[in-house]
């Protein structure tokens, strides 16, 4: 009965389609690349994560390939490398979230505070630069700065240190990528928090004025709530990729000798797959990876959806 | 308003502090300039802040000019810039426009079919698959065709789109225009802003991109300049470096030069960015004018 409702229901949507395509085809026409590239270039590589429960073979293809079900899952949970992975990965992100999200806050809220508007623009100019150059020549400066006779060792000696090459030291590889993404990201990351507080009314800072508020005690009571929204929205994006560290910077900066806390698992994934063409194996740990951040992402909307009125749908 | 001491004393900090925040942004780049202009065996016993050139000399240019690589790395990116932006363009707008349809019978389960592949994806390797079954290996299409449309740009897009005031476009149906020509003839015109901001993500990310090159492409007459900048840069690939430099300067190099090498390392990385920099100024209030109109939707 209810299976011949939507039947029904299919077909007299199919024959409004066919009306509609017959009267609109242009719309339908301009539609169709979009949709073919969608198609093509996301869904099918979605399908094609049914590798990961197959032992892929290029001759064979991706269908015909045998199935091995959950081998590759059990060989990567069992394997010496997943707890490493883990740690690097929980711990880059966890000292990014720590260090690199309250940067740009503060930052904005200091640059909010100038007087000087002409002083004010510059000041922002210049601290969106790093972000418009590219990721090599950025991890070329960095590489040239961290080298044993570079600027930053230059520094390390003056406080009475050793110098060293801090990309071949692993406990330095954190707090080099970390140091650098704030640097890096910090300025162009001050825009969105800018236009909240150019949203704030004035009115609300001219009362708190007459009611004897200082400066402090309006930052503390209209600006920070004023931006609380935008904080908490980009707080949530950011706990739901808590399990995804991009690869392209790491591969840029990492080494042997750094793996120890530098690998993780999308550089793994890349090193599994592309140079070791171990496809099956590498894309079981990727999705295992999609979904923990898939699930992240809904839990981190859940709870924000909880504690506050904000959410990302 | 009058101030109290103690926000004029904050005042004044946060003034200075500011002043050396912005040296901390802009000094990497001054120090790269300095170096590259330096004497390296005067350069390597120099400590500290460098505030001007260690000596002068031009070595490391001649070394950058001379090298082929750079220049095909330059062309290279050149095409996949000015193609690849094209493409992207031409996608975008037809996705955002058939979107933003209020009436259009698909825009719900294509928006949803869209939506959901900002959430998951197939990931690295089966995409890697893909690419390579369809023959795109070692192929300037592998840099274009797989990368067409970035859903976040034609969301943007689509809500600029949307805001145009649908009064327009009733009227140029009503003298019989079809989609297209609304698109082309109505839409665009209106919407420069919204197009020079995507136009300029997407040219800045064909720009910046290095991995899908380095992934894809075997062939050295493909390759963008970001590639060879990393065999420059990254691997300290000296064959990259000093292409058709003479024997004499290689003896030089290989012997008791290694400075040499960071030289033009410097010089590259000069030369690599100084066009950006050159046209910073001018295209900076669209990128902050698109994280604007991105976050009214975010």
């Amino acid at each position: 009965m209810a299976k011949e409702m939507i039947t029904q229901k299919n077909k007299s949507f199919l024959k409004k389609l066919a009306k509609d395509i017959k009267k609109n085809y242009v719309v339908y026409l301009m539609a169709l690349p979009v949709i073919a590239f969608y198609i093509i270039f996301h869904y099918v590589p979605m399908y094609g994560v049914i590798i990961a429960f197959k032992q892929y073979s290029p001759a064979l293809g991706v269908l015909k390939s045998p199935w091995v079900g959950f081998k590759h899952f059990k060989d990567f949970f069992g394997s010496v490398y997943i707890w490493r992975l883990l740690r690097n990965t929980v711990n880059i992100t966890l000292n990014e979230l720590i260090w690199g999200f309250p940067a740009p806050v503060i930052l904005a809220l200091l640059i909010n505070e100038l007087r000087n508007q002409r002083y004010k623009k510059v000041v922002q100019t210049i601290s969106y630069i790093p972000h418009f150059i590219s990721l090599v020549v950025i991890c070329g400066i960095i590489r040239q700065f961290c080298g044993s006779g570079g600027i930053i060792n230059d520094i390390i000696e003056f406080f009475g240190g050793t110098r060293q090459d801090l990309l071949a030291k692993p406990e330095w590889f954190v707090p080099v990528y970390v140091a650098s993404g704030i640097w890096q990201g910090v300025g162009f990351g001050t825009i969105i928090y800018l236009a909240a507080l150019s949203g704030i009314s004035q009115e609300l800072y001219d009362a708190a004025y007459i009611d004897g508020a200082g400066r402090w005690k309006q930052t503390l009571h209209i600006t920070i709530p004023g931006i609380m929204p935008t904080i908490i929205i980009l707080l949530i994006l950011r706990m739901g990729s808590m399990l995804s560290v991009g690869y392209e910077k790491i591969l840029l900066l990492y080494n042997r000798v750094t793996y120890e806390t530098a690998d993780v698992i999308s550089t793994f994934v890349y090193r599994k797959g592309l140079m070791d063409a171990n496809y099956s194996y590498s894309t079981a740990v990727g999705l295992f990876n999609s979904v923990v951040n898939f699930a992240l992402l809904i839990l981190a909307n859940k709870l924000s959806k909880k504690f506050s009125d904000t959410s990302l749908w | 308003m009058k101030r109290s001491l103690s926000e004029r004393a904050f005042d004044i900090f946060n003034v200075l502090l500011m002043l050396i925040l912005s040296f901390m942004f802009l000094y990497p780049f001054l120090y790269v300039v300095f170096a590259s202009f330096s004497n390296p065996e005067l350069l390597v016993k120099h400590k500290g802040l460098l505030l001007l050139p260690e000596g002068f000399t031009l070595q490391g240019y001649t070394f950058v000019f001379r090298n082929p690589n750079i220049y095909s790395g330059y062309l290279n990116t050149i095409y996949y810039v000015v193609v690849g932006t094209l493409y992207n363009m031409v996608m975008t707008c037809l996705g955002a426009y058939v979107l933003s349809r209020k009436d259009w019978l698909l825009k719900t389960p294509m928006m949803v079919m869209i939506t959901f592949t900002m959430f998951f994806s197939g990931g690295l390797i089966p995409s890697f698959i893909l690419v390579k079954n369809l023959g795109m290996m070692n192929t300037r299409a592998a840099l274009i065709i797989p990368g067409a449309i970035s859903t976040y740009n034609m969301i943007i897009m689509r809500t600029s789109f949307m805001q145009i005031p649908s009064g327009l476009e009733e009227s140029a149906k009503l003298d019989g225009a079809n989609d297209l020509q609304i698109l082309w003839h109505v839409v665009l015109p209106v919407s420069k802003a919204v197009l020079a901001v995507i136009t300029l993500f997407y040219a800045v990310g064909h720009w910046n991109s290095w991995f899908n090159a380095s992934i894809y492409l075997r062939k050295r007459e493909l390759f963008p300049l970001q590639l060879i900048l990393r065999e420059i840069l990254i691997e300290n690939n000296t064959s990259a470096m000093l292409d058709n430099a003479s024997a004499q300067t290689l003896q030089d190099l290989a012997t008791n030069k290694a400075w040499y090498k960071e030289l033009v390392q410097y010089s590259t990385i000069v030369v690599s960015t100084v066009p950006i920099l050159f046209i910073y100024p001018f295209v900076q209030k669209y990128f902050v004018k698109g994280v604007m109109i991105g976050s009214i939707k975010g």
